[in-house]
């Protein structure tokens, strides 16, 4: 297993304070933060961050920790001495609320790390039968299409999930399952699927599985809650003098009036054509002006005349009171 | 080993054609109610009814105190700020989706179908 700097995840020196520990950790911990980084990789630095702090904010552990010197490299292949004891002095301490420490981490201090948020953890060979507990929420993304919420779609992903084997221990399985994609589902909603979850101890019922929605970007489409928005090339005289153009929707081509005089960014309402529900979402398309280069005999003829006959200054605005 | 499960399982959509009681947003976050009175009494939720009996919570609410519970704990924000930060976070999500898209491919068109659907011009650049 690899090596791992948890003072260079911190961004602290090996002699920091507590105080600058935990400031490190406080701010690296906002940062990160899975539910306020936009970060695809946020996830995992998150849980890195807070590793290295469950690590260094705890005397006795750091104080492991610190035996191996500052000679160690992160990513340096590790094996941890063969006098080294886990799970002694270490697992009967309070971890804090990460879900899933690194091989690394368990190696020094034991299994300890890979625990339920709840409470209760594996003793060793006993199981868990003492115990009555709801099984862990198991929180994921899913991506889809657009369409997919359009239409309606069954979408199939795989998860790790936490199992109890014959034994009565608890570990963690993949496991591939399809899943029913709900008409009108829009970017950040959550579905729920009950008692597909970690699974309940001593009768409990088991926990749910929560999928968080996203929708992989689309070439033309672009969603807003239950409303799309499209933007639509037109050609200048199409918007000087009206016209009826094709535009897409996801239920198909439509026929749309342009009307006379639209500019560039004009919007057009198409009710109900969005996301399906009560209500239903709206499709807006925005207007996009598209210039032709003036690349011909011809072309450059028609823009020459134009330019002599069309009293025309598009900086009218700019520059007076 | 993988476990393969061929039946498509179909969830609860959490949106506001979800209802939820106390009783059962409790269930849903694995919290005690307390915790809940204290969301609401502070902003983070905003359920239907007066009494903590009659309270109606749509299904984001769900989510937006599974999310709560999670800055509490992870950043040690109290109630006030938890909807502080949550609600800053729907408005920089609004701004996202809202935001125009950066130049991509342009839409094509296919073959006509049906009559022209009526638009209405909602804005005109001035």
């Amino acid at each position: 297993m690899e090596f791992k700097d948890y003072y260079e995840t911190l961004g602290v020196a090996r002699d920091a304070t507590p105080d600058e520990i935990k400031r490190s950790y406080r701010r690296l911990a906002r940062k990160f933060h899975p539910d306020l980084s936009a970060d695809a990789d946020a996830d995992d630095r998150f849980k890195e961050v807070q590793e290295a702090y469950e690590v260094l904010k705890d005397p006795e552990k750091r104080a492991a920790y610190d035996r191996f010197g500052a000679d160690w490299q992160a990513g340096q292949e590790f094996r941890p001495p063969p006098d080294w004891q886990p799970d002694v002095g270490f697992s009967g301490g309070g971890y804090t609320e990460a879900g899933e420490f690194s091989d690394f981490f368990e190696a020094l201090f034991g299994g300890a790390g890979r625990r339920r948020s709840g409470a209760g953890r594996r003793r060793s060979g006993g199981g868990y039968t003492h115990l009555r507990m709801k099984g862990e929420d198991i929180h994921a993304r899913i991506a889809i299409s657009v369409e997919d919420s359009f239409r309606g779609a069954t979408r199939s992903l795989s998860l790790q999930v936490p199992q109890v084997d014959g034994e009565g221990r608890l570990v963690t399985r993949r496991r591939s399952l399809n899943v029913s994609i709900p008409r009108g589902v829009s970017e950040g909603q959550q579905i729920r699927l009950r008692g597909q979850g970690g699974p309940g101890l001593g009768g409990a019922p088991d926990g749910d599985l929560y999928l968080e929605v996203v929708f992989a970007p689309h070439p033309l489409f672009h969603a807003a809650g239950r409303d799309i928005h499209l933007d639509l090339p037109v050609a200048p005289w199409e918007a000087a003098l009206g016209a009826t153009v094709t535009a897409p929707t996801l239920g198909g081509d439509v026929e749309l009036k342009i009307p006379a005089g639209a500019g560039s960014g004009s919007r057009l309402r198409l009710k109900g054509r969005g996301l399906p529900g009560t209500p239903a979402g709206d499709q807006y398309v925005e207007i996009e002006i598209q210039t032709l280069k003036a690349d011909t005999d011809a072309a450059r003829v028609l823009y020459e005349r134009m330019r002599r006959e069309m009293a025309f200054d598009p900086r009218a605005g700019l520059g007076k009171d | 080993m993988a476990e393969r499960d061929l039946r498509a399982l179909s969830g609860t959509l959490l949106d506001e054609r979800t209802v939820f009681g106390l009783r059962e947003l409790c269930a849903a976050c694995g919290v005690h109610a307390e915790i809940v009175i204290e969301m609401v009494e502070e902003g983070v939720l905003e359920p239907r009814g007066a009494e903590p009996a009659e309270w109606l919570f749509p299904g984001s609410a769900v989510t937006r105190a599974q999310k709560a519970l999670k800055l509490a704990r992870d950043l040690r924000v109290n109630w006030p700020g938890a909807a502080l930060a949550l609600d800053l976070l729907e408005e920089i999500e609004w701004l996202r989706s809202h935001r125009r898209r950066a130049a991509g491919p342009t839409a094509r068109a296919r073959s006509p179908e049906g009559a022209p659907v009526s638009a209405r011009l909602i804005r005109t650049p001035a």
